[in-house]
């Protein structure tokens, strides 16, 4: 009973706070309609230094389901280097008529990564991806949408001796493996596809669906 | 009667938890057929060693003749990137080929294809 309640008020305080986010403006959005979406690689802020291509690779996927074109990020970045951009911050920093007359996008989506990668501690471990993207209108380079997502992954249990089994070979997994990856696909479904929160749908999505 | 309140809460939680879950995979059909086109290109930074362009080709070759008998389409980029994986072996028609597919398939392409394929043929 005592778990049951307790089960209820979480449910409650959860509904609550899925009610209490109030829709994104899409005004912007709906006047400057995209069909493609360029994908810079993103700006990362955290000590890993596998966070931007690590973010980078799970982006194109949530973008393309929801009906945009996504260019080849592999190949844009490619593009970028040998025109003398190096760096995602300096990608980012390309001038919009450029990317209109060499890449042809109707949007560009510049990320941010503030948070990426796992942390230690005696137990657990904790796996965090944290960003912010903004969607640009490439022709006027008005901001069509923005938006931020956190998503953190514990490893834990109650029993303390399976916890110490667990954060050993956790220790040995993620020092080798990129959890963060596994976790950004998670954070990117989260920060495009929540509905009157992410972006809207684009032209290639079912209309049977919407 | 009692035994009918202990028993009625677990039913109803399962039950409630494989209708959301059969809610949330319902809404999510995909539209292209993947592959293996995400982790190539996470493999192309992360391990570069492990994903030279013979192996990216003889990958995604397999991709698309699956997504042929899926009969799904691929997704954006696909085409792109297998092109350039052609284009690093020096299998400079099949990249073209593949250059021209993503601009068929996604005319939104075009102006960043058509500087791709300029930049080839020029070489």
């Amino acid at each position: 009973m005592k778990f049951r309640f307790l089960n209820t008020v979480a449910l409650a305080v959860l509904l609550i706070c899925a009610g209490c986010a109030s829709p994104y403006d899409y005004t912007t959005f709906r006047a400057h309609p995209p069909r493609s979406i360029v994908v810079f690689p993103p700006l990362n802020l955290s000590t890993d230094v596998r966070g931007t291509y690590g973010y980078l690779s799970t982006v194109t996927r949530p973008l393309a389901e929801m009906g945009y074109y996504v260019f080849p990020v592999a190949e844009i970045d490619e593009f970028m280097k040998e025109n003398g951009l190096p760096t995602a911050g300096e990608m980012q920093q390309a001038p919009l008529d450029k990317i209109s007359s060499i890449i042809g996008a109707d949007a560009a989506l510049y990320i941010t990564l503030t948070q990426y990668g796992s942390k230690y501690e005696v137990l657990t471990s904790v796996t965090v991806v944290a960003a912010n993207a903004k969607l640009v209108d490439v022709k006027t380079g008005l901001t069509l949408w923005q938006g931020t997502v956190v998503v953190q992954e514990n490893s834990s249990s109650d029993n303390i001796i399976a916890d110490l089994v667990v954060a050993a070979v956790d220790q040995i997994i993620n020092s080798s493996t990129d959890q963060a990856h596994d976790l950004s696909s998670q954070a990117n479904a989260q920060l495009f596809m929540t509905k009157n929160q992410g972006l809207l749908f684009g032209p290639y999505y079912p209309k049977s669906q919407q | 009667m009692a035994a009918a309140k202990i028993v009625n809460p677990q039913i109803k939680i399962p039950v409630a938890f494989l209708a959301i879950l059969a809610l949330i995979t319902g809404c999510q059909t995909s539209i292209y057929y993947w592959g293996h086109y995400e982790n190539l290109v996470y493999d192309t930074y992360a391990k570069p060693e492990k994903v030279p362009p013979e192996m990216q080709v003889h990958v995604m070759e397999e991709d698309l003749a699956k997504a042929g008998s899926a009969n799904k389409p691929l997704p954006p980029g696909f085409h792109a990137h297998l092109g350039y994986e052609y284009y690093l072996l020096g299998k400079t028609d099949l990249a073209l080929q593949q250059f021209q597919q993503e601009k068929k398939e996604f005319p939104e392409s075009t102006v960043f294809m058509d500087r791709v394929i300029t930049g080839l043929t020029k070489k």
